[in-house]
């Protein structure tokens, strides 16, 4: 590790004012992502920034039946708030399918939403990186892409995103806030990520100066909750495709897929095809994808999934 | 994938890893950065890299200075020879480093020691002593829940964590139902258990040694 400085922020003003001031600072959360990435040397930041005592903790159920999720609050206390286990499952379920007992109890709503690419070459300092390391080119093509993304990629990247949490969030259509010291913008989940760009290093539109305060949910949306993760091994391993699907009280269904894509993934224009033609809406939701011969394999996964919970549902209806 | 190698740090991570906890024990000045340099800070280079933090560790306090890059495991085995905890992969995939942070079982290496100022450490040389074993301690014996060891005090941490969070209602991936209390029989134990790798394959005496302790735990509350 690089030698930094560290300061404790005592509110989200101070935190963004010492980032404002510094300019490769960042902030620390958790830590469980940024300090892995840092003891490899992939991030040196000058200066970390806490923000875990900006007093961001807390869940509140606003009046109009919303959530406010602060960003500090960590992957275990959302996963067990009881609003969220029963207005909006699907969450909970996502939280508790990621990393371990453990790691959850540290990691934190907003830094589990920006974290980093698990691909290997990412990684791998010795392996050009477009992401780690701008115009160095792309090793995984060609090398080890299992867990890697098939549509939305590029030639720059073919890296997946790999948290479990946003593609809960994506398909709950959850808002971002987020706050800088010349004001607050909120953003829609489905406008956060980037997606395919040749420029896989900025991967949301998050600017370095502004700070992730909330997460907001919409009021609940009812219905059947599924989040249904597969992967390498039953417990403590990353998506090789996940869904988090929703049934909704009026019959009709919504899906995003995590593991397939350098972003949560959505189709919402062929959702209505969920019930009535899955081979129709996994054709138009991968239309466009570009799969590796290592992970060819997760596109008929998608479809297996989907169709399984479709059945699931069906069968928990009659 | 990633989180299927635990314990296999390279030669160059082992002597990375060591010469900063060689930097955490004693001077605080080696190595200034380039990055730093560029920073607009203060040229404060030889305090902006020690810190002062005040720590309970296993209910006797310390203060001291150290270089803010001292992860909370290399300051408990570098700078504090509780050796109990161990560094398997020093990267959040094994386990073997977990520790209870006011009662909440976190994995000690993705930690800085800066971000636990004031904060309860309770490591396995706190749960009991070779004369006086804790009740799980001696559950492990019982079951033989070890080949090497080396996993051992971060299932044990681990453990008491769980149990602690299963006892507050909190649900894991394999509970049924998200809205009824949680009832812990072996699978869930084996979830919640999931971040404690055992290269020794001990598993299932793991297992069997924290159900039985879970069972007597019930019985006592
Ligand atoms: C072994 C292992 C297995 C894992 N398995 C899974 C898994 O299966 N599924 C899964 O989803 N995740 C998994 N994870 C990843 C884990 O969920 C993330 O590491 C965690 O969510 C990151 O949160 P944090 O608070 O620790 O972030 P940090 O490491 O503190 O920060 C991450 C990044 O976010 C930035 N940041 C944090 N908060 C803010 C904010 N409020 N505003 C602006 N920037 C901010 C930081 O500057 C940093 O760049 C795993 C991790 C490990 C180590
Ligand atoms: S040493 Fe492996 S998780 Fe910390
Ligand atoms: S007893 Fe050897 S690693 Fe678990």
């Amino acid at each position: 590790m690089r030698p930094f400085n560290f300061i404790t922020a005592e509110s989200p003003q101070h935190a963004l004012s010492l980032v404002a001031e510094n300019k490769n600072a960042k902030f620390i959360a958790g830590g469980t992502n940024l300090l892995d990435l840092m003891k490899l040397e992939i991030e040196a930041p000058p200066l970390l920034v806490d923000i875990s005592k900006t007093g961001l903790d807390k869940i509140e159920k606003r009046e109009d039946g919303r959530i406010a999720i602060g960003t500090s609050v960590t992957n275990s206390a959302l996963a067990a708030d009881m609003n969220i286990r029963r207005g909006y499952p699907v969450l909970s379920r996502a939280l508790l399918a990621g990393a371990s007992g453990q790691l959850r109890n540290k990691a934190t709503t907003g830094g589990n939403l920006l974290q980093r690419t698990r691909c290997p070459y990412f990684y791998d300092t010795a392996q050009a990186c477009n992401k780690r390391l701008p115009g160095s080119g792309c090793s995984a093509k060609g090398g080890f892409s299992r867990l890697l993304a098939v549509i939305d990629v590029s030639d720059a990247c073919i890296a997946s995103f790999p948290s479990d949490m946003a593609v809960a969030l994506r398909v709950l259509d959850a808002e971002i806030e987020l706050c800088s010291l010349t004001g607050t913008r909120i953003i829609p989940i489905r406008d956060f990520y980037h997606g395919a760009t040749t420029q896989p290093h900025i991967e949301t539109v998050i600017r370095r100066d502004e700070l992730i305060t909330r997460i907001i949910l919409p009021r609940p949306i009812g219905g059947s909750h599924f989040y249904e993760k597969v992967r390498d091994r039953a417990s403590y391993a990353f998506a090789l495709v996940s869904a988090a699907m929703v049934f909704l009280p009026d019959g009709s269904a919504r899906v995003a897929l995590g593991g397939v894509a350098p972003k949560p993934w959505r189709v919402e224009s062929a959702e209505q095809l969920l019930t009535t033609d899955i081979d129709e809406y996994v054709r138009i939701a991968f239309s466009g994808a570009s799969s590796t011969h290592e992970n060819q394999f997760k596109i008929p996964l998608a479809k297996q999934i989907l169709t399984t919970l479709i059945n699931e549902h069906k069968e928990a209806m009659a | 994938m990633r989180s299927d190698q635990p314990a296999n740090p390279s030669r160059r991570d082992f002597v990375k890893s060591t010469s900063t906890a060689g930097i955490a024990a004693g001077v605080s000045t080696q190595f200034p950065s380039t990055a730093l340099a560029k920073s607009s800070l203060p040229d404060v280079r030889e305090k902006a890299f020690t810190q002062q933090v005040t720590l309970t560790i296993n209910s006797r306090k310390h203060t001291l200075g150290i270089d803010t890059r001292t992860t909370l495991l290399d300051l408990l085995r570098e700078k504090l020879a509780l050796t109990g905890t161990k560094k398997g992969c020093d990267h959040g995939q094994c386990g073997a480093c977990t520790v209870l942070v006011n009662g909440t079982r976190i994995n000690a290496c993705l930690s800085l020691a800066v971000m636990h100022d004031s904060d309860e450490i309770r490591t396995v040389e706190g749960l009991g002593t070779p004369d006086n074993l804790h009740a799980l301690q001696d559950g492990f014996v019982e079951h033989d829940s070890y080949q090497c060891g080396y996993c051992t005090s971060g299932q044990l941490c681990s453990a008491i964590g769980m149990l602690s969070e299963a006892r507050k209602g909190m649900p894991s991936h394999v509970t049924p139902d998200l809205i009824i209390p949680v009832t812990l029989n072996r699978d869930e134990i084996k979830e919640r258990m999931s971040g404690n790798l055992c290269r020794c394959g001990a598993y299932q005496n793991i297992c069997n040694a924290i159900e039985d302790y879970a069972e007597r735990d019930r019985e006592t509350v």
